[in-house]
């Protein structure tokens, strides 16, 4: 039917934003409902609020500052596992337990071995490069024993998924530092005269990242043919394993991203409780923007808004006093749902009623 | 010892969409025999084989299995067996060995044999003296408590075996049992086939080496396009016959055609374009020289699992070269993956298009562009606007047909999909261009495009090798043969050589007729 079409820009452009709008028809619909029910129960959760903090500087605050604020964690987490989904079809679920590792490490390269320093040992980009090289140094551990050892993602990051805590203790000998200076809270609050949370501007700077990224190098094409056929795309030329390997290095520098918003967020760290089941929700953010946790075709953007959606959700549970222990099951009820709803199988069945009823409206459609 | 009919397939249809798998196939099983299923790819054996063991269910015909009693006369009664699932197929004595080995490495012998058949409670001790008889009755190099893992490869198809037959089977299926073991162990493995004969065990025997149907089989049934050809008792039916029933020409009223193109006038004193000398690789195939000139046409030949696609694989760096030397151009290179060979100006479509081929999730254009872009570099993307450029100008070149470049490739049809990755080699511009069964599988029109375009090719001076099954597209496309049997190179022909009659008297090999 479309085939017969000239060639023009024009029916090129509205297919591609047909394509997209499949796959982001699951994570907008979510959202929507999200929006929908918040507006019902109480509007006043849209209320954002100019106030100032402690320190006297303009802060805004209300539910959706929070939800721009901590959903940009995940989001920054979400690049990382799309990419790792895609291209070996399974998950990293050590990236919890990396963040610990890499906040950790920025504490340590800060404080020394000093527990309470009057000042930074070290500045702080030095402290977070550090950083950068060991939490890719621990993904290129776990992407070269799932690339060359094949080793399943999710047996090969259970090492480091049950070592990396204790890891991030042994870092700093058990310590829990603590940075007085002000400068390092700016990371995970606000920058003095900005009122919105500075997370949002670095996971901001990570989306442009990974969107020039994908422009401008072929890791999009190459993570996607490694997932969809490796062989195939041996015989290309590709080297899988080494995509692969790569992928696992880059979620490694999302997570060291991660981890100084959270060191700073608090200027000191809990070993046994930071960034505690994020892996669970970045994942989820992946497989709520549409994408299959079976490796392969993947959108950014859905998963960056599918990370979105989760924190959206977690901080409705929150506002209608949800108890945090109960919270993972009223959580769960709701991405069950989600993720039922854009499971393959159900998708073809709602493609094919789709379908039938195109059919009776075909008129329409010219 | 060979006694009456055990079991017996009457009028098999097996239809899937769009394709008649089987029509009107019978096949008869006599107890104590070894029974070679032949036929190329395609013509049914693996169909019928699954009709049998449940894995699908026949649109059509009967299948009747020998009960175990006899009538008052001593006549064999048969009973229809109404098989729906491999569970009905065991039931009713028919058992399995599948090429791929599907046991558990893991666990014993003695645990492999009797897994899935001991109920809730297992008696340890029982298992395992059991095992130990059944394995010294059959003669089988093992024990019950070793772990099946450390047996080698051959040992453990022959635990499978055991399995198969201590489960009371009257029939035994082995798929391609030989294509992983080695000459000793085939040996083995035939002896135990010739034990479980003597004890009247009905054994179909699916192998694409002719060499192993001679020397252990008694009766072979043929297949082709889903059709029975015949039966024949061994001693009937020389190879060459053989060979000509499962290709369908007979050899005597054939008229040869010429190569309609002058393909043959290639220089032969200039450098080749590439020389492979004694390579091997490790798919097990024997080392092989080969040469390919500018503007010639070449291909091997030979039954499927011959080898054919082994060498070229090797020559490509599909698979890991073990020895051997390449020389484009007369320069020395080595080529240790893909890519190598790619920079070197060599293209490989490849066999198997679904596993090997095809992206199938990406779009047409992203499959067009793959290899080129591989080798352009990480760093250096096509602007969408370029790939958009190069992906039309294939799809019109080769007549793709799909709705659009965005298109995922796995919902175009095998032809038009053959079209796009022949589509992403042209655009590489290969010197050499090696075409592992281009036409396998795609409609007459298209097989003819692509016979011709190996030809402009050539025309145009580049270097051609192509694999075919059909030996008439060898004939038409090629100016040398490289022919191979048994994983190893068993002759060459040229010129006047290159008839049907000469191609399959030496794919057949052995006694020449």
């Amino acid at each position: 039917m479309t085939s017969s079409r000239p060639l023009s820009k024009k029916p090129f452009v509205q297919k591609l934003i047909a394509v997209t709008r499949m796959q982001l028809f699951i994570p907008v619909m979510a959202l929507l409902l999200l929006v929908i029910f918040n507006l019902i129960a109480d509007p006043s959760f849209f209320a954002i609020k100019l106030g100032y903090n402690s320190a006297n500087q303009p802060v805004l605050s209300g539910y959706l500052i929070t939800i721009l604020d901590y959903g940009s964690e995940l989001a920054i987490l979400a690049i990382g596992m799309t990419l790792v989904t895609s291209a070996s079809g399974g998950q990293d679920i050590s990236v919890g337990a990396s963040i610990a590792i890499a906040g950790s490490v920025i504490l340590k390269v800060l404080c020394g071995n000093e527990s309470r320093p009057d000042h930074m040992k070290a500045p702080i980009i030095v402290a977070f490069l550090v950083a950068c090289l060991v939490a890719m140094l621990f993904g290129a551990f776990n992407g070269s024993l799932v690339a060359f050892f094949k080793i399943q993602p999710m047996v090969a990051t259970l090492i480091l998924f049950t070592a990396g805590r204790s890891i991030a203790a042994w870092i700093n000998n058990n310590e829990l530092p603590i940075i007085a200076e002000p400068e390092f809270s700016y990371f995970g609050t606000f920058i003095p005269g900005i009122p919105i949370p500075t997370p949002v501007f670095i996971a901001a700077a990570c989306m442009l990242i990974i969107f020039l990224a994908l422009k401008f190098t072929n890791l999009g094409l190459y993570s996607q043919a490694v997932g969809i056929n490796p062989h195939s795309s041996r015989l290309n030329g590709i080297n899988p394993a080494v995509v692969k390997l790569i992928t696992y290095m880059i979620l490694g520098l999302c997570v060291a991203v991660v981890g100084l918003i959270k060191v700073s967020r608090i200027s000191t760290i809990n070993y046994s409780v930071v960034a505690k089941d994020i892996e669970m929700d970045a994942i989820l953010a992946v497989a709520l923007g549409g994408n299959s946790l079976g490796g392969g075709k993947f959108s950014m953007p859905a998963s960056i808004m599918g990370a979105y959606i989760i924190q959206f959700l977690t901080t409705t549970l929150y506002k209608f006093n949800v108890d945090s222990t109960a919270l993972p099951a009223y959580k769960a009820v709701v991405v069950i749902i989600l993720v039922v709803l854009s499971a393959p199988v159900v998708r073809e069945k709602i493609n094919q009623l789709k379908k039938s009823s195109s059919k009776k409206s075909v008129k329409e459609a010219a | 010892m060979e006694t009456g009919e055990v079991l017996k397939m009457r009028g098999i249809c097996k239809y899937f969409p769009g394709v008649n798998a089987l029509q009107n196939v019978d096949f008869t099983l006599r107890s104590g025999e070894i029974h070679a299923l032949m036929g190329e790819n395609g013509a049914g054996k693996s169909t019928l084989i699954k009709v049998l063991t449940g894995v699908y269910v026949k649109d059509g015909g009967t299948i009747l299995i020998r009960k175990n009693t006899s009538d008052a006369a001593g006549e064999a009664e048969f009973e229809e067996a109404h098989i729906r699932s491999p569970q009905d197929a065991q039931n009713s004595g028919i058992s399995t060995v599948y090429q791929e080995i599907a046991l558990c490495p893991n666990l014993s012998v003695a645990e492999n044999m009797f897994i899935g058949r001991s109920g809730a409670f297992t008696n340890w001790a029982d298992m395992n003296k059991k095992t130990g008889e059944l394995l010294k009755s059959l003669d089988i190099p093992a024990t019950p408590r070793q772990q099946l893992g450390s047996c080698s490869i051959a040992v453990q198809q022959m635990v499978a075996i055991a399995r198969a037959v201590d489960m009371k089977c009257r029939v035994l299926i082995l798929d391609e049992p030989t294509s992983s073991l080695d000459e000793q162990e085939v040996e083995k493995l035939f002896k135990l086939m010739r034990d479980l004969k003597e004890k009247g065990v009905g054994i179909i025997f699916v192998t694409h080496f002719l060499d192993q149907v001679y020397e252990v089989c008694d009766r072979i049934t043929v297949l082709r396009d889903g059709t029975l050809v015949g039966e024949y008792v061994i001693e009937d039916l020389p190879r060459v016959k053989l060979v000509s029933k499962m290709l369908g020409k007979d050899l005597d009223d054939m008229s040869d055609i010429k190569s309609e193109s002058d393909v043959g006038a290639v220089d032969r004193n200039t450098t080749p374009v590439l020389e492979a000398v004694n390579l091997v690789s490790n798919a097990g195939i024997k080392p092989f020289d080969f040469t390919i000139y500018k503007g010639e046409v070449n291909g091997f030949t030979g039954l499927l699992g011959s080898g054919r696609s082994e060498c070229v694989r090797a020559i490509f760096g599909a698979d890991k070269v073990l020895g051997g030397k390449v020389l484009i151009n007369g320069q020395r290179v080595r080529i240790k993956k893909p890519i190598d060979a790619m920079k070197h100006g060599i293209g490989y479509l490849p066999e198997d298009r679904k596993k090997d081929g095809i992206v199938a999730d990406l779009s047409v254009r992203d499959n067009i562009i793959l290899a080129l872009q591989v080798m352009k570099g990480f760093f250096r993307p096509f602007s969408k606007a370029k790939a958009e450029q190069m992906a039309q100008e294939y799809i019109k070149l080769l007549d793709v047909k799909t709705a659009s470049s965005d298109t995922p490739i796995g919902q175009l049809s095998g032809g038009n999909q053959q079209k796009v990755i022949l589509a992403r080699w042209l655009l590489t511009n290969p010197d050499f261009l090696i075409l592992d069964e281009p036409t396998r599988g795609i409609d007459i029109g298209t097989k003819i495009e692509i016979q011709k375009l190996a030809l402009k090719l050539a025309a145009e001076g580049k270097s051609v090798t192509f694999i075919s099954s059909e030996i008439d597209e060898m004939l038409r496309t090629c100016s040398r043969l490289i022919v191979m049997r048994d994983r190893k190179v068993v002759g060459e022909l040229n010129g006047d050589e290159l008839t049907r009659n000469k191609v399959m008297a030496t794919i057949a090999g052995g006694e020449e007729k």
